[in-house]
């Protein structure tokens, strides 16, 4: 992922623990547009492999997974 | 011209092998399957990958039933069912297993939720991955129906794995299924699962050893027990219940406990939680953060009623399990309640640490 892509809606999940930030991120999801971005902010590091199951799961489109120390920051558009 | 309808089922899904047989088998059968996962707070998942220091070269961790359902192409329903799951184990009518685990009760309590849901999303019928006798009481021959009648789904739970062992159900019976093609598997071996995954091509699943929940935990039982003898009465939050899956906890008297973090991912979890509840009086009450200045070592939380003594008390048990151990004395910060200080103790020694006060 060269350009971080710009969120509609951002969720703090930090703390939480697998699989609460999906399960967040998938009420987060209600309401919002086809193709709108989500962006979820982490500390669980088993949203890197989560994320992009549950978008293939789910038919949303994974956008990228960005590593920062402790915190990942995740972007999902709607599908 | 007349149309079939494709008969579909929703199925509970652990992420462990005999779930995804049992969605394999209808799949095989052109069923359209769906899956529901519930979330209790006591799901053991990744929870401890993701508190601890990771293991050289390990993947990260992952959620075993979402990643059943990209294998087997379904789609999962995430449900989270923690806080009305609290009367379950507080209170379980059919008691407990061999630990907390309130097997019956809970089987019973998903079973009817997910006929909710079958209900809401026009599915056809249930089914589980269970097989006879796998498990001491939820999986008991006599207490299959039981589960059933009283989760008011009686004829509507299909078992593929086990289906030609018990009672033929309606999906059977109305020709929806062909039990025929379904397994009359039962006991605790695992070898005729193997094959049927094998045959189905199915290589990437969880041992069966990482067990379902962490109520099934000698360890963890004891703890969860410690914290309603102490409290007086069976309640549990959810942060009390994600703090016993994390540190060494020691009670070194009945008015209070201390967790301590064994490595720097636990202490940053822990401090997470204190931290995020700083603005939060109400949450935070009764709990303390200490750790050693200028040292490193654990981050401790004391929670309870402690006096000043047994402040000073959780201080030089910080000093102890830190690397100051050795020192004369070594200056711990106490943070919580409105309070900031430093005190200067003296580090516990090993010996004056009773095996009793660990939990
Ligand atoms: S092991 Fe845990 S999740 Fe599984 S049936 Fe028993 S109480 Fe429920």
């Amino acid at each position: 992922m060269v350009v971080e892509p710009v969120p509609d809606r951002y969720l703090d999940v930090r703390q939480l623990l697998c699989p609460l930030p999906i399960i967040r991120a998938e009420a987060a999801m209600t309401g919002m547009a086809t193709g709108a971005v989500l962006a979820i902010c982490a500390t669980d590091p088993g949203l890197s492999r989560d994320l992009p199951a549950w978008c293939a799961v789910n038919g949303h489109q994974f956008l990228g997974i960005k590593i920062q120390g402790r915190e990942l920051m995740g972007w999902v558009a709607k599908g | 011209m007349e149309t079939t309808k494709q008969i579909s089922a929703l199925g509970l899904l652990s992420g462990g092998l005999d779930s995804m047989l049992a969605v394999r088998l209808l799949q095989e059968q052109g069923i359209r399957v769906e899956c529901v996962n519930f979330y209790t707070g006591f799901c053991i998942q990744s929870h401890t990958g993701a508190m601890r220091n990771p293991e050289p070269g390990a993947s990260p961790p992952r959620h075993d039933a979402l990643h059943a359902a990209q294998l087997l192409g379904i789609k999962l329903h995430m449900v989270d069912i923690a806080e009305e799951y609290v009367r379950i184990v507080t209170d379980p009518k059919h008691g407990y297993g061999s630990h907390l685990n309130p097997c019956l009760d809970c089987k019973i309590f998903m079973v009817s939720k997910a006929w909710a849901l079958k209900e809401q999303l026009g599915f056809d019928f249930i089914f589980t991955g269970e097989v006879l006798g796998q498990r001491p009481m939820s999986q008991r021959r006599e207490n299959l129906p039981h589960i059933e009648r009283e989760a008011g789904v009686e004829g509507w739970l299909l078992r593929p794995l086990c289906a030609t062992r018990i009672k033929p159900t309606e999906p059977e019976k109305r020709g929806w299924v062909d039990r025929q093609r379904l397994k009359g598997f039962s006991g605790r071996g695992r070898r005729p699962q193997m094959a049927l995954a094998a045959q189905f091509g199915l290589h990437d699943y969880p041992s069966p050893a990482g067990g379902c929940c962490f109520l099934t935990d000698v360890n963890y039982s004891r703890k969860l027990q410690d914290l309603w003898n102490f409290r007086g009465e069976r309640a549990y939050s959810m942060e009390d219940i994600v703090l016993l899956k994390a540190g060494r906890h020691l009670r070194p008297a009945p008015r209070f406990k201390v967790i301590v973090g064994r490595d720097e991912t636990e202490n940053h979890f822990l401090a997470g939680i204190h931290g995020a509840n700083k603005g939060d009086a109400v949450r935070c009450q009764g709990r303390w953060a200490l750790h050693a200045v200028d040292l490193p070592g654990p981050l401790l939380l004391v929670e309870g009623h402690p006096s000043e003594e047994d402040l000073t008390l959780a201080c030089r048990l910080t000093a102890r399990f830190g690397q100051g151990r050795r020192q004369a004395a070594v200056r711990v910060a106490i943070e919580g309640n409105g309070r900031q200080e430093v005190r200067t103790v003296v580090p516990l020694p090993a010996d004056e640490i009773p095996a009793e006060w660990y939990l």
